[in-house]
């Protein structure tokens, strides 16, 4: 399976650890809604078919990577920086990042 | 249909073979049940038998999307043992050796269940010592452990490498005796003759496209053969959980579906009567009936369906069978195959009531479920006829997570791809 890194370039996967489920958010840590920090911690989508999920390049650039990655085909239809949503995310949280 | 005995053996011999009945029949659907088992596995099967034998519940249909036996059941490394640490898991999987160790007799068939013994190797005095830790927890909850010195493991099996010059020397040992191998095409076929025998309904070819609801009650499936109502609908679909409990509009669920690979060599002369596994990266090795070394190692390490995997692995699992066997260089590998692992998220399985009324489940077996294969059926069964769990799995819950009780083999924590 080859992983296109997006600053490296097509990469063996063995160069890279799977970090799973992609569509997961981390709760605001000072929230105590205990059903969204479960849901954030052992709740998975396990879809079979397109898979949004994070790899990191961690025997190489060390980035993280949001791929979508078809469960039945192993085929991967796209592999961009993980980088941009973290910002997002933060911004909407009203967080400088 | 007959028992099967040395009498009806030599009966059919001298009539040619050629009146030997299907060991189980193909009926169509009835319009309902008692209760429907998704998923004819090796789990479903045993819960059907279960409900019949020990609960006396018969109006109950087992509806199998392939064929009979055509999941992991059939695809296993047949490994079956009861070395587990943590009393939850060492209690479930002792009741399940006690029920493999009379299961032939108990089943009318023979599944070939050979007590060879189960070995893993320790590299380091660490490694020993955690394996002495877990041995003695075993013995305490009166299952058989014992640690062996090098000497003792190369009279065992003398073609291992336990020199000192070896890339993991090997320091020692911890042997479950009791432990082994069964045939795991006998297992589905012997659990789905004995529940058809007791009035359980096996259908082929019937995949569930949806579940029938009464508000949030589950009240039947439908099917690829129409809709079937059941006052009770247990789920057993291992590493389909995500796709089957999605038609119940259920996405979240503390599983991913792995791939794991398994390996058979060409046949060779009897080279190792163990099962025997590597301790410095993860390998297990036994040597089947028709002289293949069977062998798996690590899940491939990302969600997939796809039952098969990638080249890693097959890497890593034929290194370190070498690393213990150096005399198996010239030895060709003959067939590898995947098959589906419902990874859950503390390594330990679920068999529950749920998650929704008129719902069970069973899944969570990691890559270990076909040695659960008695004890999973036998406690599901339990679970669904009195709609509680026995004690035996009542630490197996689905709120457990959430709930901070995890059952953490390991001690991974939410990383199902290290358990």
């Amino acid at each position: 399976m080859l992983i296109t890194c997006p600053y490296c370039g097509p990469r063996d996967a063995i160069e890279f650890t799977y970090q799973g489920d992609g569509n997961r958010e981390r709760p605001d840590p000072a929230s105590q809604d205990l059903d969204a920090w479960n849901d954030y911690v052992y709740g998975r989508l396990n879809p079979a078919g397109d898979h949004n999920e994070i790899w990191q390049h961690s025997g190489g650039c060390r980035m993280h990577i949001r791929v979508v990655r078809n469960t039945l085909t192993h085929a991967i239809s796209s592999a961009v920086p993980a980088r941009g949503d973290t910002h997002a995310r933060a911004k909407r949280r009203g967080v400088k990042s | 249909m007959a028992e099967y005995s040395a009498l009806s053996l030599l009966k059919n011999a001298f009539s040619g073979n050629r009146d030997w009945k299907p060991a189980w029949r193909k009926p169509a659907p009835k319009p309902s049940y008692d209760v429907i088992i998704i998923g004819g596995g090796g789990h479903g099967l045993s819960t059907a038998y279960y409900l019949a034998k020990e609960h006396g519940i018969t109006n109950v249909a087992v509806l199998e999307k392939g064929w009979l036996g055509s999941g992991n059941v059939g695809r296993n490394t047949v490994t079956i043992r009861s070395n587990y640490m943590l009393p939850p898991n060492t209690r479930f999987y002792e009741h399940s050796m006690k029920l493999w160790e009379n299961l032939s007799h108990d089943l009318n068939y023979n599944v070939m269940f050979s007590q060879r013994g189960v070995l893993n190797l320790a590299h380091t005095p660490g490694q020993l010592d955690d394996y002495a830790r877990r041995g003695n927890s075993m013995r305490h909850q009166d299952v058989d452990a014992e640690l062996m010195t090098p000497a003792e493991i190369k009279q065992l099996m003398p073609a291992i490498d336990i020199s000192a010059n070896a890339r993991f020397p090997i320091v020692g040992g911890l042997m479950q005796r009791r432990a082994g191998t069964a045939r795991h095409d006998a297992v589905a076929w012997g659990y789905a003759r004995g529940a058809d025998r007791r009035g359980v309904d096996i259908i082929e070819n019937c995949e569930v496209t949806g579940f029938l609801r009464d508000g949030d009650r589950v009240v039947g499936v439908s099917t690829a053969k129409g809709d079937i109502r059941a006052a009770k609908v247990a789920v057993a679909v291992a590493g389909s959980t995500g796709r089957v409990l999605q038609l119940a509009g259920i996405d979240r669920l503390p599983i991913e579906s792995h791939v794991l690979q398994a390996f058979v060599t060409e046949s060779i002369k009897p080279f190792l009567d163990t099962v025997v596994t590597f301790g410095m990266g993860h390998c297990y090795m036994n040597q089947s009936d028709k002289g293949g070394l069977v062998c798996g190692g690590d899940i491939d390490g990302y969600n997939s369906y796809a039952q098969r995997g990638n080249l890693p692995i097959v890497d890593d699992v034929m290194a370190e069978m070498l690393a213990m066997f150096p005399s198996l260089a010239s030895v060709r590998l003959l067939r590898s195959w995947g098959g589906l692992c419902d990874m859950s998220m503390d390594g330990s399985p679920i068999i529950t009531t749920g998650p929704l009324p008129g719902m069970y489940l069973n899944c969570g077996w990691c890559y270990g479920g076909f040695k659960a294969t008695p004890a999973s059926g036998w406690c599901f069964a339990h679970t669904i006829a009195r709609d509680e769990p026995h004690d035996l799995n009542a630490a197996f819950t689905l709120d457990r997570f959430q709930r901070g009780i995890l059952i953490d083999e390991k001690g991974q924590g939410a990383t199902p791809r290290l358990h």
